[in-house]
């Protein structure tokens, strides 16, 4: 708390239309909660489209299933997870008022993001050369053609819509990445960490679910 | 509802420059970057009616054609008309009407806040309706859509010639504005209210916003995503609703329903909110059964969500779907009579007085019975076969959409209208529009009942020539319900400049917004209020004799 | 101009139960409006502001009026419940000695196919007194086949079979409409239902030209696109024989039953990989893309009129599951590439 008194901003005050600074927080909180639920159900609608198309054609799915790259996927599901996990320490050490490793381990979080852009970008490259990508260049022969269409325009739906969820997260990210480095959080306030950390976790269970849903289908069994 | 007395105050001269309007400057700056809610409400009415009146020149246009079997238009235009009228009155007029303009203004001072918990927010969110708006109108400008306001698949996604994309976006757009309003009002009832103000003593009309957000935040996801998925299925000629892949375009039916079932009481549970601040207000009683009121707005966001597919009775769903479908929606109708029964209740031994606020709410109240209860015949597995897709679909509807809701936009318009600008209308003529919106409304759409029990579909821009007559009574009732809507708009800008100034609280209303000036200054109160009573305590005596 | 009419004609065995319904309806909605406006008007004239009358002694124990009209409110809505419910089973549960009528739509015409291979483009002739199930399927967009004067409707989806039935009860012309949105010509998309006397409907059926029937055209398609390479009595391919097929239970693979009727017969041509036979390996290829729903229509009528022959060939016999193993899981697998 020794630089508390460098700090170039103040004390936060609340916004005018909070009675205290207990209250802005707790309404920041409750929103993110609130949107939290917003987006359970705008992946719910995509996840509906895939259950009913895969209990439609299951040979299809299994197929496709097969196509996509495992290895990938599985990298970014740890690259994600460990991402989660450094976003949470971000926010202890945010409770804590500890400024410096508040910004470092969020930092760490934007980099493990871009990282999973990166790959992801990778992947789609390599869905781009084999013809995977529906309407644009998919080219697939087979009596499952159809079925296996199906599955990799969900599967860009689903990832994209996710991607885009990740890029919003980097941006978030390093916005309170830099508010925390100028000592904008103390004790007493570091909600916009803990509303980000709340963000990036909910960003990163929506791919636990996808990741089985996309790698795994086919590949159970012998 | 507080610690003061609230009458009494009708005389005193209380506008003074400290106010809303004035305070943080006039110009057009400070009212696009304003975060305060009472601004961004005015901002919301400005450009809502805009869009009531765009909906309403394609309905002209729409009756004007079905005067004559042939019409006067192509079809395409005229199903690029009903497409827009549709998709304007819901998202850009019905959706919004009154939770964003009077939801917007009267919550804070209703719980006795400074403002919504988020400004910012609420301020973006009119920034994404008017680039919604704008988007639609670009739609519509460049050459229309024509798939109607449902956008069944494969039809919207393979075959339509329109600018669907452009469409699907604005709606798209749309969604997130309503979405973010929602949580602003969840947040704000959840966190903002002031000492005393427990959840019990909190007016309806907050309630009816709190349960129409809950749908808002839970519902419009679905269909934005939904929307999504049509709209990358055209532009790429694939995807999961098109049959041609093994697709499914019940799938889309299913999502669209489960989004814009619930949406329907979007569109009315603000409206019921209305109703119980002015009955009561007009019957100088408290409302009949607050606690039952108040739950059945609740139950109704919730078993909303589980009756969507009574708009596929004939699609093709199973016959145990229908069976359960068709029972749910009776079993939601039930807390929508609970309070009608409980308005009617309201009025009884009471001291009514028929100010234009009251005549709007009585013919709410009117219109919606009749209209809910032909929401039965379409929830009657056997009749909706004959009748979907007729006009009678498209009569119910208007009864509870037209009737119901547009009247109660305006109950509620006339009654805080001294409160928001200052000033009193005319009250005659304001009992004219009423009325002659009542009655050209039910000589418009009654017969339209008539016209689907005899087999008149919806959605033709040509009809067989013995429905002629029935339709031209509706096309002549349409007349006159223009008339009756183009009228407040008259009495009500005439009010704006020469209206006689009003007091804090001419209706002698109890209520927090009452407590303060007209029109409040910025931030609502001059000291937080604190509550000790539950609302409507109207005194069993005519009013506002007393001091 | 028309007259004040206000009901349309009534001319099948549901029509009338329908108008009863509606009767019931509207008498159930008069009364509670009655009930409703009657109140809230006696209350507006009796306790308007000025009136003097007595108010004293208002209604407490609100929770008891409450809980009476939640109560007469749901039973009433019960009863209106199940005799909607009542009707709406009978419907949809055709009688079994209905004729087929087979219906395709298409932007913006009916073409209707009778069993015996006569064709009509919107227009539907049908014999008085006789049940007739019509089998509704779209070429493109949704339609929707609707004769208010029978009250009936069902909408004709794209990729699927749906039916619809009634008995005609009166001879006459009626009118038949689209009613799904289609597009441009939605509106014009219609045309008449034409109720005959049996001995007239048969000179029809005869005046339309015999030409070959729907089966018939369905036999030569199934030998055409190579069915019978695999299905064929003399075929090698382990594949089911198809007599006696339609309406029977047929055991799926990974297990379930679903009853042979068009729609299997159709997502098996189509989509042969979505419910396998038990017992056989799915190496059918799919047709889909290559056979059109007129054709679809035409190899559906042929299997089904092999319902009642029985497989010459007792090596695969009627498909109620395989005789002899499935091949192993891998193989299934290697076929599938
Ligand atoms: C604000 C909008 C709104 C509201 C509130 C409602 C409310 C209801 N709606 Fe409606 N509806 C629409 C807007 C709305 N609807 C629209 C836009 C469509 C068409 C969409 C399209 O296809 O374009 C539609 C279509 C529609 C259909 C599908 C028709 C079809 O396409 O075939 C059905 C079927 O069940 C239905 C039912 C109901 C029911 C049961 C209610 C109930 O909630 C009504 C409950 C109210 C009451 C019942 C009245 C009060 C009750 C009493 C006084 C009790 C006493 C009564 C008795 C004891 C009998 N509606
Ligand atoms: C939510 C709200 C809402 C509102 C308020 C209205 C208001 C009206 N509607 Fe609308 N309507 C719908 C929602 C609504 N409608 C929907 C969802 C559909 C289904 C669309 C679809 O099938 O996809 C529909 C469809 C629909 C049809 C069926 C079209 C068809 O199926 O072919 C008709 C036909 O009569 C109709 C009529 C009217 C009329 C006369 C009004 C009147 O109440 C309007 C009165 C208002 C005014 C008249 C405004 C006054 C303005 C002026 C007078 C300016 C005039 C200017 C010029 C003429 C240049 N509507
Ligand atoms: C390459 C061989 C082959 C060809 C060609 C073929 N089928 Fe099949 N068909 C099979 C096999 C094997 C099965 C069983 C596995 C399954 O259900 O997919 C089958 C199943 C069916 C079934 C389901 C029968 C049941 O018992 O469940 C129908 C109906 C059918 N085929 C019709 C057709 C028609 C019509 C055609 C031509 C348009 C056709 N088949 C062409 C091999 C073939
Ligand atoms: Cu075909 Cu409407
Ligand atoms: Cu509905």
């Amino acid at each position: 708390m020794s630089d508390a008194r460098r700090e170039p901003w103040p004390d936060p005050s609340p916004e005018p239309q909070y009675a205290t600074m207990a209250q802005q927080a707790e309404a920041a909180s409750f929103g993110m909660w609130v949107f939290l639920a917003t987006e359970v159900l705008f992946f719910g609608g995509m996840l509906l489209a895939y259950a009913w198309a895969r209990g439609s054609f299951p040979a299809g799915f299994a197929e496709a299933g097969r196509h996509t790259k495992i290895f990938i996927g599985s990298v970014n599901t740890v690259v994600l997870l460990t991402s989660s996990f450094t976003m949470a320490w971000a926010v202890n050490a945010a409770e804590h008022g500890r400024r410096r490793p508040t910004a470092w381990l969020l930092a760490a979080t934007a980099l493990l993001a871009l990282l999973f852009l990166a790959l992801k970008g990778v992947e789609y490259h390599q869905e781009w050369t084999e013809h995977l990508v529906p309407g644009l260049n998919f080219r697939e022969e087979g009596p499952n053609a159809h079925a296996v269409e199906l599955f990799y325009f969900l599967y860009f739906m689903l990832t994209g819509i996710h991607g885009i969820h990740v890029t919003i997260g980097i941006g978030l990210i390093a916005v309170t990445m830099v508010r925390a480095w100028r000592g904008a959080f103390s004790e007493r306030y570091y909600t916009p960490v803990e509303v980000t950390g709340l963000y990036w976790h909910f960003v990163d269970i929506v791919w636990i679910f996808l990741y089985p849903l996309i790698y795994l289908v086919g590949r159970s069994g012998p | 509802m507080t610690t003061a007395t609230v009458t009494g105050k009708t005389d005193e001269p209380v506008v003074g420059t400290r106010n809303y309007l004035t305070e943080g400057g006039v110009t057009l700056r400070s009212w696009l970057l304003t975060r305060d809610h009472k601004r961004i409400a005015i901002l919301y009415t400005l450009s809502i009616t805009l869009f009531f009146f765009v909906g309403g020149a394609a309905a002209t246009l729409i009756r004007l054609n079905l005067v004559t079997p042939p019409g006067i238009f192509t079809p395409d235009v005229y199903n690029r008309l009903f497409t827009l009228h549709g998709i304007v009155m819901v998202w850009f007029f019905l959706i919004p009407s009154i939770p964003n303009t009077m939801g917007n203004f009267l919550i804070p001072l209703m719980i006795g806040a400074k403002d919504l918990a988020f400004p910012r927010l609420n301020l973006l969110s009119w920034y994404l309706y008017m680039a919604a708006g704008l988007l639609a109108l670009f739609a519509i400008v460049i050459g229309g859509v024509d798939t109607g306001w449902t956008f069944y698949t494969p039809f919207s996604s393979m075959y339509s010639n329109g600018y669907v994309v452009l469409a699907l976006a604005a709606v798209f757009t749309a969604g997130f504005s309503s979405i973010l309003t929602g949580l602003n009002f969840i947040v704000t009832t959840h966190r903002m209210r002031a000492p005393g103000m427990t959840w019990y003593r909190l007016p309806v009309f907050v309630w009816s916003n709190y349960a129409t957000s809950i749908i808002m935040v839970l519902a419009t996801p679905v269909l934005a995503i939904t929307l999504a998925l049509v709209a990358v299925e055209r532009l790429l000629q694939v995807g999961i609703f098109d049959p041609a892949l093994g697709g499914d375009p019940l799938l889309f039916q299913h999502l669209f329903w489960f989004y814009s079932h619930p949406a329907v009481y979007i569109m009315i549970l603000p409206g019921f909110g209305v109703i119980s601040e002015v009955v009561p207000c007009f019957a100088r009683k408290p409302l009949f059964g607050y606690k039952f009121v108040v739950w059945s707005s609740i139950t109704i966001s919730v078993i909303g969500f589980f009756v969507w597919a009574h708009h596929m009775f004939v699609a093709g769903i199973s016959l145990y779907a229908g069976l359960v479908f068709s029972l749910l929606s009776y079993v939601i109708a039930v807390p929508s009579a609970i309070k009608v029964f409980n308005w009617t209740a309201t009025l009884h031994k009471g001291w009514i007085s028929f100010d234009a606020p009251m005549l709007y709410a009585l013919g709410f109240i009117g219109l919606f019975t009749i209209g809910g209860l032909t929401g039965l015949f379409l929830a009657n597995l056997a009749f909706d076969v004959h009748v979907t897709d007729t006009y009678f679909v498209v009569a119910h509807f208007h009864y509870i959409m037209v009737g119901g809701m547009v009247s109660a936009y305006f109950a509620g318009l006339h009654y805080w209208w001294p409160k928001v600008t200052g000033r009193l209308y005319h009250e005659w003529w304001a009992r004219i529009a009423a009325l002659l919106i009542f009655f050209g409304f039910n000589l418009t759409f009654f017969p339209q009942f008539i016209l689907g029990y005899l087999g008149m579909q919806r959605r033709y821009f040509s009809y067989a020539p013995e429905f002629q007559l029935w339709n031209i009574f509706s096309s002549a009732g349409a007349s006159v319900l223009a008339v009756g809507y183009v009228l407040p708009f008259f009495y009500l800008g005439w009010s704006l400049f020469r209206g006689q100034r009003a007091g804090a609280n001419p209706w002698a209303a109890t209520g927090l917004e009452w407590q303060t000036s007209s029109p409040p200054p910025t931030h609502n109160f001059d000291r937080t209020p604190t509550v000790t009573r539950p609302p409507y305590q109207y005194r069993p005596e005519p009013e506002p004799q007393d001091v | 101009m028309g007259s004040m009419q206000i009901l349309p004609a009534t001319a099948s065995s549901h029509a009338a139960d329908m108008d009863w319904l509606f009767a019931a309806l509207v008498g159930t909605s008069g009364f509670i409006l009655l009930l409703v406006f009657g109140l809230m008007i006696t209350f507006c004239v009796r306790y308007r502001a000025n009136s003097k009358v007595e108010r004293g002694n208002r209604l407490g124990r609100t929770w008891r009026l409450e809980a009476a009209w939640t109560a007469a409110t749901f039973a009433a809505f019960l009863a209106l419940y199940f005799w909607g419910a009542d009707l709406y089973i009978r419907i949809h549960r055709p009688p079994p000695d209905a004729t087929d009528v087979y219906v395709v739509g298409k932007q913006w015409m009916w073409k209707i196919e009778h069993a015996g291979g006569q064709r009509e483009i919107d227009s539907l002739h049908v014999p008085v007194g006789r049940p007739v199930r019509l089998v509704l399927t779209s070429q493109d967009v949704i339609h929707d086949f609707a004769i208010p004067a029978f009250r009936i409707r069902q909408d004709a989806v794209p990729g699927r079979y749906e039916t619809l039935w009634f008995t005609p009860t009166e001879v006459g012309e009626y009118p038949l409409y689209c009613a799904e949105f289609c597009g441009t010509y939605h509106a014009r998309m219609g045309g008449s239902v034409v109720v005959m006397e049996p001995s007239d409907f048969q000179r029809w059926l005869d005046g339309q030209g015999a030409g070959p029937s729907l089966a018939q055209e369905g036999e030569a398609l199934f030998r055409q696109y190579g069915c019978s390479g695999c299905h064929g009595a003399a075929s090698t391919v382990h594949a089911p024989r198809l007599e006696g097929l339609f309406g029977r239970p047929v055991p799926l693979e990974g297990g379930g039953t679903v009853i042979a009727d068009d729609r299997y017969i159709r997502d098996s041509i189509l989509l042969p990989r979505s419910e396998i036979a038990a017992g056989y390996p799915p190496v059918m290829p799919s047709f889909a893309g290559q056979i059109g729903e007129d054709e679809l229509l035409k190899l559906v009528a042929y299997i089904k009129s092999l319902a009642d022959r029985t497989a010459g060939n007792t090596e695969a016999g009627p498909p109620a599951g395989g005789k002899q193993a499935g091949p192993p899981a891998g193989s299934a697998e290697k076929d599938a590439r």
